[in-house]
């Protein structure tokens, strides 16, 4: 009795189910971003439009008068924003480009060469994705070098971090492309620079993309290596929001920290809302194969 | 590349199409910014190098005993590993259960699994601020708390030293939950539809089959979420940094953190000593827990 009793059940509950789950799966999925992002986010934007005395203790309840656009005056410029923006830049660009040319320079050759001598070298290459950097000989090698503080040691810090990250994906890309495709160019009397620069670099197009967002994503935020390298000496954003948030802390400026916050997030903010198809198929396509 | 030339006719031909000098100027600068600070760890470790004097001697493993000796060193290995545990769990189990609710393509689950990546690229350090802010005794989270039981609330969530180190993890694990998630819907994609309809025909229910077939062949996103994450958080300041600084009494005070605030007054050795101990830690953890996982992919 009980055996012709059971599947009957589940199947009875196997046809209603998705009925079901197509009422409440939509609500369940935006009760649950509303609670776990709705809230934290209300809370920066409901603080940041506040006066500091109705921001000393920041809850949720709306401002008495929406201050957002005075607040953000005030901390772009006591937060000095713009010189912290190109900071940012200044040190963000040249190191991803750079990553990314020497890297794919390196993955090429150690995609197509075979040997102990490539696989020992892409082992010690891509090491770097798992290992920390050494941050405090790290200053110590700058000041050697008479880089410390200097936009310069940063960018060289940076592209020892993420040459790994570079090198570990595109070496992986490297090896799914014919190499008749080089064959052809090299035919035609192209030396290994042309047919790097004309037939390999174009083809990796997608897989440097995927690169170019992480590490702008880590690069811009990082707040870390910024405090070792160049803290005090250049503006970047997530380190002028360290000292904003030290010092508002000690002051009670919870309107200012949040307005900080908004600004700072909002160049990346857009990127992602502009390109969110393309970043989230990068990132998702290196990780499953 | 000379070398190469000495080869025989045919693999000299082949090999200066992809010549080694293309290596060259990204080996300069892993070697310049990356292995020789790693390797100067070794000797400054075992030195008395620090801003108060100009000269730096040799010490031999002062550091370490000191370091030892004082509980700092134990302490803050033990936080770290607790920390990049937890943080490992919670943004895993946040992250499936995720992929899970969001898995049908429909505009609603769209619109939220973008809404859930707007964290993981904002900054790590303003996430610690807005928690910090949400988290007060008198903050937005207790207020909550006490309207949905109608009794004032103060739990000082940042100030137990048993339990906010949990706290920072499910933070941490905020922040990044939304790449697990990722990862994850991108694996529940690679699941062949023939096996499932199968599995359906032969009566298996849902839990059994996310338990003995989706979870399974979720074997790949598993591997890089649990290494990325328990990585990721081994190598954490941000967030801490942001919410605690490494309080109450130096229970969330990771590696990291312990570097930069040694660093900052001066104790250049002790802090080179805690950057290796990091260094040795994630070395000897890495390799072990990558292996472990693959392994389990293999058997699948």
């Amino acid at each position: 009795m009980t055996a012709t009793a059971a599947p009957s059940r589940t199947a009875v509950r196997a046809r209603r189910a998705p009925r079901r789950r197509l009422r409440l799966q939509p609500i369940a999925a935006i009760l649950i971003a509303l609670l776990t992002l709705g809230v934290p986010f209300w809370l920066v934007v409901a603080t940041a439009s506040k006066t500091q005395a109705e921001a000393l203790d920041p809850d949720l309840s709306p401002p008495s008068e929406w201050r957002l656009f005075d607040n953000f005056a005030t901390v772009f410029t006591d937060g000095d924003m713009l010189s912290a923006f190109f900071g940012s830049l200044l040190v963000m660009v040249p190191a991803v480009v750079g990553v990314l040319v020497l890297g794919s320079m390196a993955a090429w050759i150690l995609g197509r060469r075979g040997g102990r001598l490539s696989a020992a070298i892409y082992a010690l290459a891509i090491s770097g994705i798992v290992l920390p950097p050494a941050v405090v000989t790290i200053v110590l090698l700058l000041r050697q070098l008479g880089l410390a503080g200097t936009a310069l040691g940063m960018i060289g810090v940076y592209m020892g971090m993420y040459l790994s990250t570079v090198v570990f994906f595109v070496t992986g890309f490297v090896r799914t492309i014919p190499p008749e495709l080089e064959e052809a160019a090299r035919v035609d009397g192209a030396g290994p620079v042309r047919v790097f620069a004309r037939i390999i670099l174009p083809l990796l197009r997608p897989v440097l993309a995927t690169a170019t967002i992480l590490i702008c994503l880590y690069i811009w935020n990082d707040v870390f290596y910024a405090l070792f390298v160049i803290g005090g000496r250049i503006d970047t954003l997530p380190l002028n929001l360290y000292q904003v948030a030290s010092a508002g802390l000690y002051l009670q400026n919870w309107h200012l920290i949040f307005a900080y916050i908004i600004l700072m997030s909002l160049p990346l903010l857009i990127t992602f809302v502009v390109a969110q198809r393309r970043i989230i198929s990068g990132i998702t396509s290196g990780a499953v194969k | 590349m000379t070398a190469n030339i000495t080869l025989s006719k045919g693999t000299a031909r082949r090999r200066s199409d992809h010549p080694l000098w293309f290596l060259i100027p990204a080996l300069v600068i892993l070697v310049v910014f990356f292995f020789v600070p790693t390797l100067s760890n070794f000797v400054y470790a075992f030195t008395d190098w620090s801003s108060f004097k100009s000269a730096i001697n040799f010490a031999g493993i002062d550091n370490f005993t000191s370091l030892f000796s004082n509980g700092t060193l134990l302490n803050a290995l033990k936080v770290t590993l607790v920390y990049a545990v937890l943080v490992a769990i919670f943004q895993n189990l946040f992250g499936l259960a995720l992929a899970l609710l969001l898995e049908r393509d429909t505009r609603v689950n769209r619109a939220v699994r973008v809404a859930f990546f707007i964290p993981v690229i904002m900054s790590a350090l303003a996430v610690g601020y807005i928690f910090q802010a949400l988290l007060k005794p008198d903050g937005a989270l207790n207020g909550i708390i006490g309207a949905l039981f109608g009794t004032e609330v103060a739990i000082p969530w940042l100030g137990s030293t048993t339990w906010t180190i949990v706290v920072v993890a499910v933070v941490h694990a905020w922040k990044w939950m939304g790449l697990s998630m990722l990862i994850y819907l991108a694996g529940l994609k690679t699941i062949d539809e023939d096996v499932l309809e199968a599995a359906r025909l032969d009566g298996a229910n849902r839990w059994t089959m996310f338990r003995s077939i989706r979870f399974p062949l979720l074997a790949p996103a598993v591997t890089f979420n649990v290494a990325t994450a328990l990585l990721g958080s081994m190598n954490g300041f941000d967030i801490v940094q942001a919410t605690t600084e490494g309080g109450p009494g130096g229970t969330t005070e990771l590696l990291n953190i312990f570097i930069f605030r040694t660093f900052g007054q001066g104790l250049f050795a002790q802090a080179t000593t805690m950057s290796l101990v990091l260094f040795l830690t994630v070395t000897i953890l890495a390799f072990p827990v990558i292996r472990f996982l693959r392994k389990r992919e293999d058997v699948l």
